[in-house]
């Protein structure tokens, strides 16, 4: 480790100390774990909403909110869980790990990388503060038209309406700035030998999430930008009387919508390659097969968006056009889902918290996917669309497959970042609560949907009180076991026992030849790939 | 607390312990579609059955695999790892290829060719249709038409307030239940036409296999054919604002024979409300039938007692608009006055355009009734015949 305690000499003594450094910091390392701690932070905020939202739904009848509030609730959970939980974590992953896994001292342009963290902050004060207002008379609360904002309901709305534009216009430049940091480094700052085919896949996801995120975001700020003129300056861009549609939003939120679930689960499907030949000990099973496989499902994720609204009444050709697009990413997710039990085949496994996560990603992201090949039929979706099973579906999507990857990578490289092993006793019971506790809230919600419940209501009829009542309790018993997650992780920052260089036994890559933790600068030498 | 809790809270015990002892109280749990009564409703819930034998089949044989791999590759049983990274082979690329063969054959043929005829079925609204009835979504009801026949009305919810907040037991069709439902024969295909005329709403009823957007300024289109008669609830399916868990659809599906007579009684209705707002009306009528028709209407924004919910729904006691002046002194319409907003509502906000929905009567009536309610004491009153004159 010349290099890097070389490195040392020359930088360490300069950056300031205490909250500045924190301010100031273009280190790759720091915005990471900035980028982390947010995420956690914002993940326990929407956690918390979401909570309060099935505590009122445990019982028929209005007992806690009124719907009014339910509604700013449900919107607001899924705005901080998409854009300031899940995207900033995948967002640390990047920071923290790709100069590591492709040899570069750093991302390639530092101070933007620093400005796209400290946007976030402001645009999650701007998305929450209408709740705040409220208490003080100002507004009626914070954007109460679900997440997707649909037109007109979000041209009727209060101010909540225009504080969530502005913040999705903040998340959405601090996003496009990440992005075009992650491709310029991927790019430029490969360690020689490296070829984009050799470049580990955990890069690849998120090269295939940047671009998408850069194609898709502009899409998506012009869309909420014609919903904040028709707001204010009596434009008709989604006002049928004045010649536009409403549809015409659905289309727009939705092209960017959609990829954004894949750009949501790409960097998770980057991760799952390398933890599970490290816990198999066996190299990764079709690494130019998932590359292909991470480009066709972006490619075809910018061309299915609207699967999302079948039931609006779009004509016969463009209902069968999205029917048989979307049933053909089964292909691509399949090659995923082979390449990954083919590694497992055959390998020598060992059962450590981040492959039990693996696995249950693994399992219960099947679920998300096979549930979802059903959704894009036109007509059995005609029943599932806006009810209960589609809640259920995409949150075996996002939590079985965004969090719960999220909750792999940090298992598995924390003692990579502290230096510290984290308890193996807290990691394995997190696991477990998690799994089952997702379950219970989860899987009712799938026959609630069948049985005709419709999503985003406040009260219900008594037929549906039953799987209520255990998706209620299964919620809290999961929001409660990230406590131990949080407090694991915490435990493992402030010490333990120490962690080797190469941490698993099974490791492959550049990450793992830097020391645990590895120094403020790294790889100031470009470590060289040997051919073959 | 409410008598609601100790049945709730044994529901709740059914629940969990369900969970430990299964079968014992199936009977309470849902766990597919509702029966379906439409011929589109039975080919979904076929195909929906039929997928779910596909996907849970799928899923035991992969996963199955993935499971076998956990434990008879393990290295505390001294499994040794293997070094492949790909197909290697002929043989092998056969291996690797046939899933996505037999995958490719359930997308497309196995999925694919019935989910296309289903489309097509779903989607043929006009051929051979019987009748018309138009559907309109409205924060928060749902207004029905029968064009053939000039019926028209409003179905809005009628369970009691205390139910739901619990200070009275709830109904058997707590939140399913409506004043006014949709009547529709059975045995004849009915095109349905859909619009709104304030946000994006959603007409469901899962018994139909049927739910399809109503988007303001625009028509859609479904068809259903009622097989059996009976009483089938449903929901709005999109969030249309606060009261979107409150706007059910209950249809009441009745012999050819009921039906026709039941549309010479609503037509014989609607004659006798024309016929009313011809002749002038008393103050205490106007104020009667106006309370009525606010109750239903407008309570839900303006609240019961006036107050309204602002910012976004004003109080209108007390309110410089209903408080304003009532016409011109020439009998004309004042601009944003109160009955310019009870008449043509307000662009851009919840208060719609009720001379679409209510009868000239209805409007006199509510519009007398707030200017007398709620603290207000203009003492004036409106009568239906000039209500007709500003339309």
């Amino acid at each position: 480790m010349n290099t890097a305690s070389h490195a040392l000499d020359h930088h360490d003594g300069h950056h300031p100390a205490g909250l500045l450094r924190w301010l100031t910091t273009t280190n790759h390392k720091d915005i990471g774990t900035m980028y982390l701690t947010f995420s956690l932070l914002m993940f326990f905020v929407g956690g918390a909403m979401i909570l309060g939202v099935r505590a009122e739904l445990f019982q028929p009848g209005l007992q806690l909110m009124k719907p009014e509030f339910f509604n700013q609730l449900i919107g607001v959970h899924a705005l901080v869980m998409i854009f300031a939980a899940l995207m900033p974590a995948a967002t640390g992953f990047a920071n923290w790990m790709i100069p590591l896994m492709i040899g570069a001292p750093d991302m390639a342009l530092p101070r933007l990388n620093n400005w796209g963290f400290w946007l976030l902050p402001p645009a999650a004060l701007l998305l929450t503060m209408p709740f705040f207002l409220a208490l003080f008379g100002i507004g009626d609360g914070a954007v109460a038209t679900g997440w997707t904002l649909y037109a007109p309901l979000s041209v009727q709305g209060g101010i909540g309406v225009d504080f969530a534009i502005f913040s999705i216009h903040i998340l959405g430049i601090s996003s496009i700035m990440g992005s075009i940091n992650i491709i310029a480094t991927i790019l430029n700052m490969r360690a020689p030998g490296m070829t984009l085919m050799k470049m580990p896949l955990f890069c690849w996801g998120w090269l295939v999430t940047a671009v998408l995120l850069i194609i898709t975001l502009p899409v998506l700020a012009g869309g909420v930008t014609m919903l904040l003129t028709d707001r204010h300056f009596d434009t008709h861009f989604f006002n049928a009387a004045g010649g536009g549609d409403p549809i015409l939003f659905q289309h727009l939120f939705w092209f960017f919508g959609h990829p954004e679930v894949y750009i949501l689960l790409l960097p998770v499907w980057g991760l799952m390659p390398h933890v599970l030949s490290t816990f198999t000990r066996k190299p990764i099973y079709g690494h130019t097969a998932q590359v292909w496989s991470f480009i066709a499902i972006g490619v075809l994720g910018l061309i299915v968006w609207a699967h999302h609204f079948l039931t609006s009444g779009l004509p016969v050709p463009a209902l069968l056009y999205f029917m048989y697009s979307t049933m053909s990413i089964s292909l691509p997710l399949a090659v995923l889902f082979f390449c990954w039990i083919a590694t497992m085949w055959r390998g020598a496994m060992s059962f450590e918290t981040p492959m039990l996560f693996a696995l249950g990603f693994i399992v219960l992201f099947g679920i998300a996917g096979l549930t979802g090949l059903v959704l894009a039929d036109v007509a059995a979706d005609a029943q599932y669309h806006h009810s209960y099973f589609v809640v259920a579906h995409f949150h075996y999507a996002l939590f079985a497959g965004g969090i719960m990857g999220v909750m792999t990578g940090v298992y598995y490289w924390l003692p990579k970042w502290t230096g510290h092993m984290y308890s193996e006793k807290l990691g394995k019971l997190h696991f477990w609560l998690t799994v089952i506790s997702f379950n219970f809230t989860f899987m009712p919600q799938f026959f609630l949907g069948l049985a005709g419940m419709p999503r985003r209501i406040p009260d219900y009829a008594l037929q549906f009180a039953e799987f209520n009542a255990i998706s209620t309790v299964g919620a809290f018993a999961l929001g409660l076991s990230q406590l131990i997650f949080a407090y694991n992780v915490w435990r493992c920052v402030k010490g333990g026992d120490k962690a080797t260089d190469r941490v698993w036994e099974g490791t492959e890559g550049l990450e793992w030849e830097l020391s645990s933790p590895p120094p403020h600068h790294s790889w100031e030498t470009q470590p060289v790939i040997k051919a073959g | 607390m409410s008598p609601t809790v100790p049945r709730s809270q044994a529901r709740l015990l059914a629940a969990l312990g369900l969970l430990f002892v299964s079968g014992s109280a199936l009977a309470d749990f849902t766990w597919n579609f509702p029966k379906p009564v439409t011929p589109i409703g039975r080919d979904t819930l076929s195909m929906h059955n039929q997928f779910m034998i596909i996907i849970t089949v799928l899923f035991v044989v992969v996963f199955g695999i993935m499971v076998y791999s956990m434990i008879a590759h393990r290295k505390s049983v001294g499994a040794q790892p293997a070094r492949f990274s790909g197909p290697r082979g002929a043989l092998q690329w056969f291996w690797v290829l046939v899933p996505f063969a037999i995958l490719l054959f359930i997308d497309f043929v196995l999925m694919g060719i019935p989910a296309f005829h289903a489309v097509i079925d779903m989607e043929d609204t006009r051929t051979k249709a019987d009748m018309v009835l138009k559907v309109t979504g409205m924060q928060w009801k749902w207004q029905y038409e029968y064009p053939d026949s000039g019926v028209k009305y409003i179905s809005t919810l009628t369970t009691p307030r205390e139910q739901i907040e619990g200070k009275e037991a709830k109904g058997e069709h707590y939140l399913l239940e409506v004043d006014n439902p949709v009547v529709l024969p059975i045995g004849k295909k009915v095109r349905i036409l859909l619009t709104s005329t304030d946000v994006i709403h959603t007409w469901w009823v899962p018994q139909f296999g049927v739910k399809r957007d109503a988007i303001p300024g625009f028509l859609r289109e479904t068809w259903v054919r009622i097989e059996e008669p009976g009483i089938y609830r449903g929901q709005c399916a999109e969030l249309c604002g606060k009261d979107h868990g409150f706007m059910p659809v209950v249809v009441k599906a009745v012999p050819e024979a009921e039906y026709v007579a039941w549309v010479g009684q609503k037509k014989a209705e609607l004659a006798a409300a024309a016929a009313s707002g011809d002749r002038t009306w008393s103050r205490d009528e106007l104020m009667a039938h106006g309370k009525e028709t606010y109750d239903k209407i407008c309570a839900a924004c303006h609240q019961p007692t006036g107050q309204g919910l602002p910012p976004a729904f004003p109080a209108l006691a007390g309110s410089k608009i209903v408080n304003g002046p009532l016409l011109s002194p020439d009998g004309k319409l004042i601009p944003d006055s109160h009955v310019d907003r009870v008449m043509n509502g307000k662009a851009g906000t919840a208060m719609q355009a009720f001379k679409t929905t209510l009868s000239d009567a209805d409007l006199a009536a509510v519009i007398t009734y707030e200017r007398n309610s709620f603290g207000n004491t203009k003492g004036d009153m409106i009568q239906p015949a000039q209500i007709k004159a500003l339309r």
